[in-house]
C-alpha cells in the first residue's frame, strides 16, 4: 500500500489549516461566518502572481528558479507583497461593508453581506485575469522517493516547511504574546474584555490583518503548489469551515489539526475511493462532527 | 470627553461623583433615572436596594458599559460622562461585574497579564507578584485554567484583576453571590484588606448587613434613585430602611453579626 496519500493529504492539509486560522478567528472574535474568506485565499493568489511578475519585469527578465524549487526569488518576495495586499483586502472589507452592518447588530445579515462579497470578489477576478488558470512555474520537478510509495519534491517539502513555521508563529503569537490574549479575549467575552481595557476595534483590525495574510500565504502556496484560478478560494470553502469545526471554532491549534485531519481524510479518499468523492469528505467530517461533539476537538464553549 | 490621567487623584476632588445620572439599555426606557452619589477618596461605599432597582446598570454606566443619556460621572473631579469602557480601565477605575468575570478559558496567570497591560511594560512583572502576595490562594494555581477555580477563587481572582493595575476607585458587583455563608465572609474580609490599603470602593450587594458591617455610608437605590442614604451603622438600625429595603428582619437577623 503506498503512503502517499499522508505527504499530499498533510500538506493540502496544512495549507487548509492556514485558512481556517482565519475563518475560526473571525467566527469567535467578530462573531459571524465570513464566507469571502475563499476568495482572500483566491486575491492572495493572484496577487503574488501578479506582484511576482511586476517584481521579474522590474528587474529585466525572468529570475532563476531557486534550484532545487521551481520558484524563483520573485515568487517568494510576490508572496510576502500578497500577504499586505490581502490583509488591507481585509481591512477595507471590513470598512466599508462588515462594520457598518455589524454594529446594526444582525449577525445574519453580516453572513449574507460576506456571501455577495464573496461571489462579487470571484467575479471581479474572473473579469481581471479570465477564468483560465494562471502558474507561477510549469517546471516539472524531480521527486525524492522514501520508500512506502512515498515521492516528495522539493516544492512539496518547502511549502511544509513553510507552512509549519507560520503556522507556529500564530500559534505563539496567540498564546505567547499581549495582543494574543487580548483576542482570546474578545473572543470569550467582548464586555468583559472592555472591561480590561482591551480597545475591540484595534483587535478585529488585527484579527482581520491576521486572517488576510494567512489566506494570501496559503493561495500563493497553494499556486505554487498546483495553479491559480478564479474559484480555486471558494472550493476551498467547505474544508476551511469543516476544519475550523473539527478543531474547535476559536482555536488555532484546532484550525491546524482539523485542517490535516481533512487533507488527509481526502487525500485518502482521493487514492483508495475515487477523486469524484473528495469533494464529500469535508461534508461528511462537518456533520459527524456536529453530530458528535459540536464543540470541537479543542473548542472551550459548546 | 477627556479622560482623567492615572496620578488624577486631585486633592479635594470627590474620588467618585455622579450627578442626575440617566442610563438604560432602550433610549426610551431609562433603568438608572437620575441617580446622584459622591464618594470621598478612601471611602467604602455600598449601594443597597431590591432586584432591578438599577444597581448593576448604574455602576455599568459609570464604567461606560451601558449608555448614559443624561448627568455627569467625574472621577477626581474629571469627567469622564461616557467614554469608552476600555479607557476608563486605563485609567484607575477598576470593576468587577456582577457575573463573568473572569477568563474562564484562560490561566489565571494569563487573566492577570492581560490586566497589567494597561500598565508600562517595567511596573508589569511586579505588580502581579503583589496580586499574586495579596491573593495567595490563586497564587499557587497560576497555570489553571481560570474556568476550573471554585466560586471563591474566581472572587478573588477577579478582585486580583481589577485591582492589578491598582485602581483609584474599585466598583464591585454582588462579589457574594452565590458563595456559601463561609466564603461570603472570606470575600467581605478581602474587601476590609483591599479597603486598608487606600483603594476607596464602592460596593453594590445583596447581602445588607455584612456590606453595612464593613462600609462606611450607605446608599438604597430605588427605581434608578438614590431612596436613602447615610453612615452605615444608621441605615442597620432604621428599622423602617431594614423592613423595606435590606431583606426584611428575617434575611437581616440571619446574615448579621
Ligand atoms: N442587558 C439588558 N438589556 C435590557 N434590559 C436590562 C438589561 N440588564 C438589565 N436590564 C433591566 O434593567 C433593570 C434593572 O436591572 P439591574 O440589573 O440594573 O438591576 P439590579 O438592581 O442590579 O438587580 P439585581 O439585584 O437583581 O442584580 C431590570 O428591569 C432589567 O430587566
Ligand atoms: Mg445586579
Amino acid at each position: 500500500m503506498s503512503l502517499q496519500f499522508l505527504v499530499d493529504g498533510l500538506l493540502v492539509g496544512l495549507l487548509i489549516g492556514l485558512g481556517a486560522i482565519g475563518v475560526t478567528l473571525t467566527s469567535s472574535i467578530l462573531r459571524f461566518s465570513n464566507f469571502a474568506h475563499g476568495e482572500f485565499i483566491t486575491f492572495g493568489a493572484y496577487a503574488a502572481w501578479s506582484a511576482s511578475f511586476a517584481i521579474g519585469a522590474l528587474t529585466g527578465g525572468t529570475l532563476p528558479a531557486l534550484e532545487p524549487f521551481s520558484f524563483s526569488v520573485a515568487v517568494l518576495a510576490g508572496g510576502l507583497v500578497s500577504l499586505v495586499l490581502t490583509a488591507l483586502l481585509a481591512l477595507i472589507l471590513d470598512a466599508v461593508l462588515f462594520r457598518r452592518l455589524r454594529e446594526r447588530g444582525s449577525t445574519i445579515v453580516v453572513v449574507m453581506a460576506s456571501f455577495g462579497a464573496s461571489m462579487a470578489l470571484r467575479s471581479l477576478i474572473e473579469f481581471a485575469f479570465t477564468s483560465s488558470p494562471v502558474y507561477f512555474t510549469r517546471d516539472l520537478q524531480i521527486a525524492h522517493r522514501f520508500g512506502h510509495g512515498i515521492r516528495v519534491t522539493p516544492d512539496q517539502f518547502a511549502l511544509i516547511g513553510a507552512a509549519a513555521v507560520l503556522l507556529v508563529a500564530v500559534h505563539l503569537l496567540v498564546t505567547r504574546t499581549q495582543a494574543g490574549r487580548a483576542m482570546r479575549a474578545v473572543s470569550e467575552n467582548p464586555a468583559l474584555a472592555r472591561v480590561v481595557g482591551i480597545d475591540a476595534v484595534r483587535i478585529v483590525r488585527f484579527t482581520w490583518i491576521i486572517g488576510g495574510a494567512l489566506a494570501a500565504a496559503a493561495g500563493t502556496m497553494t499556486g505554487i503548489l498546483v495553479q491559480i484560478r478564479p474559484g480555486m478560494g471558494f472550493d476551498l470553502l467547505l474544508p476551511l469551515f469543516s476544519a475550523a469545526v473539527l478543531g474547535g471554532v476559536g482555536s488555532v491549534p484546532g484550525a491546524i489539526l482539523g485542517g490535516v485531519v481533512i487533507g488527509v481524510a481526502e487525500a485518502a479518499t482521493v487514492q483508495f475511493v475515487g477523486a469524484e468523492w473528495r469533494a464529500a469528505v469535508s461534508f461528511v467530517l462537518l456533520i459527524v462532527m456536529l453530530m458528535v461533539r459540536p464543540r470541537g476537538l479543542f473548542g472551550g464553549r459548546a | 470627553m477627556s479622560v482623567p490621567a492615572p496620578e488624577f487623584a486631585a486633592p479635594g476632588f470627590p474620588a467618585l461623583e455622579v450627578r442626575d445620572l440617566v442610563a438604560g439599555y432602550d433610549p426610551g426606557l431609562p433603568i438608572v433615572n437620575g441617580a446622584s452619589m459622591t464618594v470621598r477618596p478612601g471611602e467604602f461605599v455600598t449601594i443597597l436596594g431590591p432586584n432591578g432597582a438599577g444597581k448593576s446598570t448604574l455602576i455599568k454606566a459609570i464604567a461606560g458599559l451601558v449608555r448614559v443619556t443624561g448627568g455627569t460621572v467625574r472621577l477626581g473631579g474629571t469627567e469622564i460622562t461616557g467614554a469608552p469602557a476600555h479607557l476608563m480601565a486605563r485609567h484607575s477605575l477598576g470593576f468587577v461585574p456582577q457575573t463573568e468575570n473572569i477568563f474562564a478559558l484562560m490561566t489565571i496567570d494569563d487573566n492577570l497579564r492581560l490586566a497589567v497591560g494597561a500598565l508600562p511594560k517595567a511596573e508589569r512583572g511586579a505588580r502581579m507578584e503583589a496580586m499574586y502576595a495579596l491573593f495567595p490562594d490563586i497564587a499557587d494555581r497560576r497555570r489553571l485554567m481560570a474556568g476550573r477555580l471554585s466560586g471563591g477563587q474566581r472572587q478573588m481572582l477577579a478582585f486580583a484583576r481589577a485591582l492589578a493595575v491598582s485602581p483609584s476607585v474599585l466598583m464591585l458587583d454582588e462579589p457574594s453571590a452565590g458563595l456559601s455563608p463561609k466564603l461570603v465572609e472570606q470575600v467581605f474580609t478581602k474587601l476590609a484588606d483591599v479597603r486598608r490599603t487606600g483603594v476607596t470602593i464602592l460596593l453594590v450587594e445583596q447581602n445588607a448587613r455584612a456590606a453595612l458591617a464593613v462600609a462606611d455610608r450607605g446608599v438604597i437605590l430605588v427605581e434608578g434613585r438614590e431612596r436613602h442614604e447615610g453612615p452605615a451603622a444608621h441605615l442597620l438600625d432604621d428599622p423602617a430602611v431594614a423592613e423595606l429595603y435590606l431583606g426584611g428582619r428575617r434575611r437581616a437577623e440571619g446574615i448579621g453579626a
